[in-house]
């Protein structure tokens, strides 16, 4: 139980040294003045070369936001973002449009939710995966286009020559998918930035994705930063999670432990909310009361409060913390909470149908 | 032919004989462990191919034309089109008499300016003396090239104007959009009427210029706000988050997706540069020389003698009413095909 400061860079799960990617008091307001909202509200997180970090949350609470910020790819009016954010030593947010657009694709590539409205409807699909080889390789076009017929050949398209002649509304929801993956890794970026990968895709076609980015990101030796609402997809690919909530991370882990003990009452709601298949048919699911809508302002107490079944007096009265949680199972462990869980709610949660009665 | 056959495998017979030729192989229940897998893998396939199928041919434009195929709106104003392009190609050759040539210039009188109609002069002939069918027809060819040039021309500005509005941005959004918005309200035709005025010596070419100058405002305006709207949209922000320059955003991945309503447009503004180019002429502004025909022209030759003899006016303008109404129809069905949100 050796938790440290938050602003002090910690050891990484598989010891390596510097973070590639640090996060320091990122902020982002829309807005000015009074109707100013904070979507990212002071958020640290680090990323070492390799690791696999997920961003976990629901609607509206400042992932993608975050993920964007970073990416430097706000609209350039009506937000201010504060904070650091430093990519291999340079920072980021400061560094002029040219440079920052270079270290895109080449050093930070993104993907995004979904897969048919990223890609360009009218331009084939090789000159889309090319172009970027050619932008950051210095590629000319035939070789670009060699080049990409080989790396999605690499992303599991085949008939890849075929593919790069045809046009994005000929390809399946996967196919589509793959091909993004295949245009953000054509230049071996060193960190990845998945924003809700597999929302638009069907079930089956999800477990392909997320096997194909471990496959590649492991291989690579790509960081990765996974967005995503759904604990399915947390548990099989990432090294840490951080738990959103309004903005603000109130919970941070280990995978494993995460999954075995969760301590802040939000992410016990959202491991509750997954249906599970050992269950009794017909049982109501385990939603997370309330919705965003209830939140109160972090300022005035725990956003979560009055969503929140643990909430005691103090919750509305005055604002956690994010400290090392040290009471809970695994190193390392961040929390924002007054009063976590001590049991896995999974274990024993009353079902909505069971407290109406 | 037939000795091939046990060799290839395609006889159904030959399969049974296990000649140990590729097709014939995944078949066999002997090979546990790969045939599985690979029969996993032809599944998968499969199951891509039937999802590639399915979705095969559904572009925007090819979804369109399937639809304007069987549109009889369309098919008119395309009909009425084709015509009118192919007689301004041929008229020089099938037209009876040379329109220039006063054939009939000893009939006129004071009393009666206009030649009627007689044999091989059916329309009769206009106030000098030449046959009116010969007119008309040969005019289809400098109203066409009035209409489409025009058009062309404020297509090019526009797309020019509309670029530089919507693909840069910010203060040159705002400088271009203010100029356009300046030459929007003015009414199109007085401006148009003020440029003509403005050359010493009226041609073809002035009206030609003062008809696409004022259809440019139109173009840059469409063009900007769908490249507005294309600024924001995902794959543009896929496109950015890759490192892709801006200029090479700007022009491939913005302006193609963009220029589909520009282009419709395009359509509906030549039935407007036609009728401007025939108001032109008929406020005096046209070409003056009247050796080559033009409907507009003719109509404006007209008004002397409207009183008397409607006919000479009726005719061109009959064949402007047409024409336009071809570019119309044609357009608006183009429109209505190419608009999502008026899909059944």
């Amino acid at each position: 139980m050796t938790a440290q400061p938050i602003t002090s860079p910690r050891p990484a799960a598989d010891g390596a040294g510097e973070a590639l990617l640090s996060v320091r008091d990122l902020t982002v307001t829309f807005g000015r003045g009074r109707k100013a909202f904070r979507a990212v509200d002071g958020v640290d997180f680090d990323v070492y070369p390799g690791q696999t970090v997920g961003l976990v949350g629901e609607s509206g609470c400042g992932k993608s936001v975050t993920s964007l910020a970073i990416m430097g790819l706000l609209p350039g009016r009506g937000n201010t973002v504060g904070g650091r954010v430093t990519f291999a030593g340079e920072d980021l947010l400061s560094m002029p449009a040219d440079q920052l657009r270079d270290r895109r694709g080449r050093d930070v590539a993104m993907i995004f939710q979904d897969p048919l409205s990223s890609l360009n409807p009218v331009v084939p699909l090789g000159v889309q995966v090319a172009e970027v080889i050619e932008r950051h390789k210095g590629r000319n076009r035939s070789d670009a286009q060699q080049e990409a017929a080989a790396m999605l050949k690499k992303v599991g398209i085949p008939d890849p020559d075929r593919r790069l002649k045809e046009y994005p509304h000929q390809l399946s929801g996967g196919m589509r998918q793959r091909a993004l993956i295949a245009m953000a890794l054509a230049c071996e970026p060193r960190l990845l930035i998945a924003d809700e990968p597999t929302t638009a895709l069907d079930v089956t076609i999800q477990a392909q994705i997320l096997a194909l980015l471990k496959e590649l990101v492991s291989e690579s030796g790509t960081a990765l930063i996974m967005i995503t609402h759904d604990l399915g997809v947390v548990a099989g690919l990432c090294d840490e999670v951080n738990v959103l909530y309004a903005g603000r991370i109130v919970e941070r882990a280990q995978r494993h432990d995460l999954f075995a003990t969760p301590r802040h009452p939000y992410t016990g709601g959202l491991l509750a909310s997954i249906p599970r298949l050992h269950e009794e048919r017909g049982r109501r699911l385990t939603p997370v009361p309330g919705s965003v809508s209830d939140n109160i302002p972090w300022e005035q107490g725990c956003a979560f409060a009055p969503r929140c079944a643990n909430a005691v007096d103090v919750c509305r009265q005055q604002t956690p913390t994010l400290v090392p949680d040290r009471d809970a199972v695994g190193d390392d462990r961040l929390l924002r909470c007054h009063n976590p869980l001590t049991a896995n709610p999974v274990d024993d949660t009353p079902t909505v149908e069971e407290d109406a009665r | 032919m037939t000795d091939h056959l046990p060799d290839t495998g395609t006889s159904p017979g030959s399969t049974g004989t296990g000649s140990g030729t590729g097709p014939a192989e995944p078949r066999r229940p002997g090979l546990a462990g790969r045939p599985g897998a690979r029969k996993k893998e032809r599944i998968d396939r499969l199951a891509e191919a039937g999802t590639l199928s399915e979705e095969e041919g559904v572009s925007l434009w090819q979804s369109a034309w399937r639809r304007l195929r069987r549109d009889p709106v369309f098919l008119v104003g395309a009909v009425i089109i084709a015509a009118f392009v192919v007689l301004a190609v041929i008229a020089p050759w099938i037209a009876p008499h040379d329109p220039a040539a006063r054939l009939l210039i000893d009939q006129r009188t004071t009393s009666n300016p206009i030649p009627g109609p007689q044999p091989g002069h059916p329309l009769g002939a206009d106030d000098a003396g030449r046959d009116m069918l010969s007119r008309l027809m040969v005019g289809a060819r400098q109203t066409l090239i009035v209409g489409v040039l025009a058009t062309l021309g404020g297509l090019t500005g526009g797309l020019i104007l509309g670029t530089l509005a919507g693909g840069i941005g910010g203060w040159m959004d705002g400088v271009v959009m203010r100029i356009v918005d300046v030459m929007l309200s003015i009414p199109s035709l007085l401006m148009a009427f003020s440029l003509a005025a403005m050359f010493a010596r009226p041609s073809q070419w002035t009206v030609i210029l003062a008809i696409a100058i004022i259809q440019i405002p139109i173009f840059a305006r469409l063009l900007r706000g769908s490249m507005m709207a294309q600024r924001h949209s995902d794959h543009v922000l896929a496109a950015q988050a890759l490192g892709v320059r801006a200029p090479a955003i700007v022009f491939r991945h913005m302006l193609p997706n963009s220029v589909g309503p520009v282009i419709v447009q395009g359509t509906l503004v030549l039935a407007v540069a036609i009728i401007d180019a025939a108001a032109l002429s008929f406020l005096g502004l046209g070409n003056p020389d009247d050796t080559q025909p033009e409907w507009g022209q003719m109509l404006g030759r007209a008004q002397q003698y409207f009183n008397t003899h409607p006919e000479v006016a009726v005719y061109p303008a009959l064949c402007i009413i047409v024409v336009a109404l071809g570019f119309t129809l044609m357009g608006e069905s183009l429109r209505e095909a190419l608009d999502p949100k008026s899909r059944r």
